[in-house]
């Protein structure tokens, strides 16, 4: 029973890393986006097999109620994107930006980012958590630069500075965390696995804690792009391959959010602790607020939906820091929800800048009329992150708002502020881009299959505007308790 | 805690943060990579004299790595780079030397004031380390944000990451993972800014800073 569990979480580390070093021995482009699709289709069946056997936690590795879920999400999204992928490679093949050499470099190091990612969830300890963020990070700054151009140069080096800060002010943290365990527990690995560290909170050093606290928020909020720390993030996001952007905003985002509450709830199991809520809570609004104003002066696409990811990390840490069974919910249904609709969104991008030839907004007209497919895409996934209904993301933000009102009616004045700030500019946005009369270039659009996991992403972000599985709400209520 | 060995930990990680301070003056590149060295021999015996007297033998890999990896084998790659990029010239020094070092001075006064207190209960050689090392990540900062060049950015950075170590070392049976990510990030990062470091040259033919802070993305039409 457990043997099948412990091979599935082996496979979930062992066939991107593998997969990964074959692709750096693979020339033929062809096959190495074919095995880059066929190993991340391995990792998310072995990651859905977890939901019925979970392996045993060691000092190392572990699978819990919390991380599952989340992993599966890291898996089926690094899935999609890897078809998408195939299919925007080849383009940018054709028309020169990309050579081969960069594409046998580019495969590799797309497993290694799953790698590191599903290395992150899986963690139990402390310290591999921290290197496998620390991977990740170096792995995306290689992505972003891959174009080499002076843009996606300077957008590269504005991350790995900012990202390799925000990763050293972690790792200082991550120390002063052993260092308030290690009296309590004692000396060893036990003193960083996570379950070690949550049975034992209570009996922390409250003081050292709270310092660990503000250094790993900074630390690892600044890779989940939260304002004032979040000036790579538009950068990176806009001058790397589309596919990057998708992954960069629908997971690695998510994994900085996920260290992020693997240590609010360390902080929530001490009873003299600094309360994290009201830091969250701040860093929230000010990310909402900050994104929702920055919105109306974007001329790029790619910067515009960039923004949309910091507005969005901003109300799943609102939701975090106001905690409680209903707002932790509804966080957690954000956090799946912007995931799905923000990476089908970037597929929907990445085909019309290759069709259009351009990222600029007053270049992208009337795609709706031109290409039917990608224009009614774009503007189902910017209906839904805009928060409309029938789609999930409105279920997640009603959520959030009315817990507000219910409890803080103050906060949701700035709460609701921003929401209709970014509402407002997306859709004005979208209305541009999406109808009116096309001019321009316009080559035809991508074939239907390639434009598969967008449709996939939206049907289910659609879906879960009406109806959620049982399992999963079940899932969502049980995490909700254990946030705290 | 006998009072020498304590005293000569106290003295090598207070070391570490007058070279940090040294670091923070130096107006030539050569002369700010060769106090780099320094700042990274003065940790490797830190870290050695940890592993001593915790008889951590497992630190003496950490102190190891320092020494070969970050003493001798990244400054002399460092100066390779310069002399092939042809950048050998004074820094500009943001504000001036002065205002550096009254800000440096600050800097560890509160790192100070901030973390005895919060460290009552952790041992001494801990709290003394751990004090120090954010004294010598808080002046990495200040380097960083201060310099308009990439090479004194790098160096910056990797000074930062010394104090980490440091405050790794200090934390006692720490396990040995994270010093050796920590070494081998350091490495990953040697081989990503050098190739930065060339790419730059190409594009902008020029390692100053502000020939790129010129550039945006988003002012291009």
């Amino acid at each position: 029973m457990s043997t099948l569990g412990l091979t599935a979480m082996t496979a979930l580390l062992a066939v991107p890393a593998g997969a990964a070093l074959l692709l750096v021995g693979l020339s033929n482009y062809r096959r190495g986006a074919r095995l880059n699709v066929g190993a991340a289709l391995i990792s998310l069946l072995a990651s859905i097999t977890l939901f019925w056997t979970r392996p045993d936690a060691n000092v190392y590795l572990r699978v819990d109620d919390f991380n599952i879920y989340l992993i599966v999400l890291n898996n089926l999204v690094s899935f999609t994107t890897s078809v998408f992928s195939a299919g925007y490679i080849a383009h940018e093949l054709e028309t020169g930006r990309l050579t081969p050499k960069y594409l046998r470099f580019y495969h590799a190091m797309y497993q290694a980012l799953v790698f590191a990612m599903n290395l992150a969830f899986l963690a139990n300890n402390i310290g591999l958590l921290w290197v496998a963020i620390e991977l990740a990070t170096l792995v995306t700054v290689l992505m972003v630069g891959i174009y080499r151009t002076r843009a996606a140069l300077e957008a590269a080096w504005k991350y790995f500075i900012l990202g390799s800060l925000g990763i050293a002010l972690a790792l200082f943290g991550t120390i002063m965390v052993y260092l308030a365990a290690q009296p309590v527990i004692g000396q060893g690995l036990p003193a960083m696995a996570w379950d070690q560290l949550l049975t034992h909170a209570h009996a922390f050093d409250p003081a050292l804690l709270n310092l660990a606290f503000i250094f790993l928020l900074l630390g690892y909020g600044t890779k989940a792009g939260l304002v004032p720390l979040h000036a790579w993030l538009p950068d990176a996001h806009a001058e790397g391959p589309t596919p990057i952007s998708a992954v960069l905003s629908g997971l690695l985002l998510n994994v900085a959010l996920y260290a992020v509450l693997r240590f609010k709830m360390l902080m929530s199991a001490h009873p003299q602790a600094l309360a994290p809520g009201p830091l969250m809570i701040g860093m929230g609004l000010l990310s909402l607020l900050f994104a929702g104003f920055m919105f109306y002066r974007r001329g790029d696409i790619k910067r515009l939906f960039a923004y949309s990811s910091i507005e969005h990390m901003g109300i799943i840490t609102f939701a975090f820091g106001m905690g409680g069974p209903l707002a932790n919910f509804a966080g957690l249904l954000h956090m799946t929800m912007h995931s799905l609709t923000k990476s089908a969104i970037f597929f929907a991008v990445g085909h019309i800048s290759q069709v259009k030839g351009t990222q600029r907004i007053s270049n992208i007209r009337g795609l709706t009329a031109t290409h039917p497919l990608l224009g009614w895409g774009l503007a189902a996934g910017v209906v839904a992150i805009a928060g409309m209904p029938p789609f999930g993301v409105f279920m997640s933000e009603f959520l959030v708002v009315s817990s507000t009102f219910a409890r803080e009616p103050w906060l949701a004045l700035p709460l609701v502020l921003g929401l209709l700030l970014g509402f407002g500019a997306l859709l004005w946005r979208l209305h541009g881009m999406a109808f009116g009369e096309s001019h321009g270039a316009n080559a035809p659009g991508p074939s239907p299959i390639s434009a598969l996991p967008m449709i996939a992403h939206l049907a289910l972000v659609f879906i879960a505007g009406f109806w959620l599985p049982g399992p999963l709400v079940v899932w969502f209520q049980h995490v909700a308790v254990l946030l705290g | 805690m006998h009072g020498l060995e304590f005293d000569i930990a106290h003295f090598l990680a207070g070391g570490m943060v007058v070279v940090s301070l040294l670091l923070l003056y130096q107006d030539r590149l050569y002369a700010l990579i060769n106090v780099f060295a320094l700042h990274s021999l003065v940790l490797a015996l830190a870290v050695g004299w940890q592993a001593y007297i915790q008889e951590a033998h497992h630190l003496y890999v950490t102190a190891g790595i320092a020494l070969v990896f970050k003493a001798l084998f990244i400054p002399a790659a460092l100066h390779r780079i310069i002399q092939q990029l042809g950048i050998h010239r004074a820094l500009d020094v943001v504000g001036g030397v002065g205002r550096d070092l009254l800000a440096g001075a600050a800097l560890v006064a509160l790192a100070i004031l901030v973390m005895l207190p919060v460290t009552v209960g952790a041992d001494a050689v801990a709290r003394e380390d751990l004090a120090f090392s954010l004294a010598v990540v808080l002046l990495g900062l200040l380097l960083m944000i201060n310099r308009q060049n990439a090479v004194s950015l790098v160096v910056g950075f990797m000074s930062l990451e010394n104090g980490l170590v440091l405050a790794a070392a200090g934390a006692r049976g720490m396990p040995l993972a994270v010093e050796i990510s920590v070494a081998f990030s350091v490495l990953i990062a040697l081989i990503v800014i050098g190739i930065f470091l060339f790419r730059i040259r190409e594009r902008f033919d020029s390692v100053d800073m502000q020939a790129m802070d010129a550039f945006r993305g988003e002012r291009r039409r």
